[in-house]
């Protein structure tokens, strides 16, 4: 029972001292671990700003590899309120009953083509397609359309070799490029001409915040989706019992989704600048430095969770940042927990049972800390319910 | 059944009854603008923050600590904010009056 746990490496950080540290090709970044400082520097968006060198809060970051900046996501309050205000509706479209029926359509025929399968690689064969095609929805655009982002592999801006692949970030960047000139030529109903065409402060949005935008939307549900959609497969994969309580209980699958995101936290942190000396954790913090706000670890904070590294279906309090915390929270979350509760509600109906047949790790390297946040590669066997 | 009034940030009122559920999901079903639930009711998106009118609040009671440390970082709190999705729908809220933050 061991294939598909995610263990907490910063537990004793977390209790000691409240912070870690990470060195990020010369940009040190001091890690904020405990529930409480996240959320309070979350939200004091003047001394931990986003509106930095475009890149550089992310961690690790990508300022050599990126000079769009992410829009709203890099931008600070009343800016970032602005962007925000104009996106928001577009990316709340999953409530909506179509959006949602073309969702279950996409992901039941996923797990039929598995059932009907031998051994499948859920990375590839799985999660990455399930991610793919629901962006097409997200985006408005022709399903055949997510052939080409499956194409592209796993990860847009890493390969295996390294974690920054500044020639495979090119590759979503030309491409977005190209999208927003076909867009301008070809006006339509999906996302990159909605944005052409919207004002903020009474004049046009500009290519540039138009390519902002959109490389938001790529980078930041693709990766994090996909180890969301993994990892579940693996915990169900040991965890035969919840598939069948979730299948006997449906109503409790909204709480599921929210404690798996919990324990999973696919984002395991995201970075601030600091603007002007200060202190956390009674640590020193230098104007111009890095913090980050660490969602994994205040996700397993002790003080605020019961029984913290235990998967609780139901857990009912469940006051979580996987999805970040207040003005910055999660722009595609919406859709993202319209997938996973999809995709629950598809395993519960038509699985009996998932066998692990081999895995590697998906291993973050932070230094002082090593966060196993998914799967390099993970190969299932699908058993349908109705054999 | 609970009979309860939201007074939404356009000044609307909306009067709506129910008998099970929280106030958050209430207010998703009826449509009530300013209230998402985005979470669904697990008390980790404060989508759901409502102001308790004074009179009310023997009614509702005080939230929470872990409700209190979610609003605390909401800049719209005050002593009478509270989220709908941790008030539970019964008689005892009969006649209510909340206002939406949002």
């Amino acid at each position: 029972m061991k294939k598909s746990k995610l263990q907490d490496p910063f537990e004793q950080a977390r209790i000691n001292k409240g912070y870690g540290e990470m060195n990020d090709q010369d940009d040190p970044v001091v890690m904020l671990l405990c529930h409480k400082d996240v959320r309070k520097s979350a939200h004091n968006y003047k001394t931990f700003i986003s509106g930095a060198t475009p890149g550089r809060i992310v961690v690790p970051s990508e300022v050599n590899i990126r000079d769009t900046r992410q829009v709203p996501f890099e931008l600070d309050p009343p800016e970032h309120g602005k962007f925000r205000a104009l996106v928001e509706p577009w990316f709340k479209r999953p409530l909506q009953s179509e959006y949602q029926e073309q969702l279950k359509e996409q992901i039941y025929t996923a797990i039929n083509t598995v059932l009907s399968t031998g051994t499948v690689e859920v990375v590839n064969e799985f999660s990455l397609p399930i991610q793919s095609h629901a962006l097409t929805l997200l985006l408005n655009i022709p399903f055949s359309e997510a052939e080409t982002w499956i194409s592209w592999g796993t990860h847009v801006f890493r390969s295996e070799e390294t974690a920054l692949d500044g020639d495979k970030a090119a590759i979503l960047y030309d491409y977005i490029d190209e999208q927003i000139e076909h867009a301008i030529q070809h006006p339509g109903e999906d996302l990159y001409s909605v944005l052409l065409a919207s004002e903020v402060d009474g004049r046009k949005l500009t290519k540039e915040e138009v390519k902002g935008v959109m490389v938001l939307t790529f980078a930041g549900g693709r990766d994090t989706v996909i180890n969301a959609v993994t990892n579940s497969i693996a915990y169900f994969a040991e965890h035969p019992e919840s598939l069948e309580r979730l299948r006997n209980e449906p109503e409790i699958i909204g709480n599921a989704v929210e404690e798996l995101m919990r324990y999973f936290s696919p984002l395991t942190q995201m970075g601030r600048v600091v603007t002007e000396d200060t202190q956390v954790c009674e640590h020193a913090i230098k104007a111009d430095s890095r913090i980050s706000l660490c969602w994994a670890s205040a996700n397993r904070d002790a003080s605020v969770f019961e029984r913290p590294n235990e998967i609780v279906l139901d857990r009912k309090i469940n006051p979580h940042v996987s999805f970040g915390f207040s003005h910055h929270n999660c722009l595609g979350a919406t859709h993202a927990r319209q997938i996973m509760k999809t995709l629950i509600a598809a395993l519960a109906e038509k699985v009996d049972s998932i066998e692990i047949v081999d895995y590697k790790e998906n291993v973050e390297d932070l230094d002082e800390f090593q966060r196993k946040v998914g799967y390099e590669k993970i190969h299932v066997k699908f058993n349908s319910l109705t054999k | 059944m609970a009979k309860i009034t939201f007074i939404t940030s356009d000044n609307e009122t909306h009067i709506v009854e129910g008998d099970s559920g929280s106030v958050m999901e209430l207010a998703v079903n009826n449509g009530i603008q300013g209230i998402d639930g985005d979470c669904g009711g697990v008390c980790s998106c404060a989508t759901c923050h409502v102001h308790v009118s004074p009179e009310d609040i023997s009614k509702t009671g005080e939230a929470s600590e872990i409700e209190k440390d979610m609003l605390e970082l909401d800049d719209n709190a005050d002593a009478y904010s509270r989220l709908g999705c941790q008030l539970a729908i019964s008689d005892a809220l009969d006649g209510i009056v909340l206002r939406v933050a949002k």
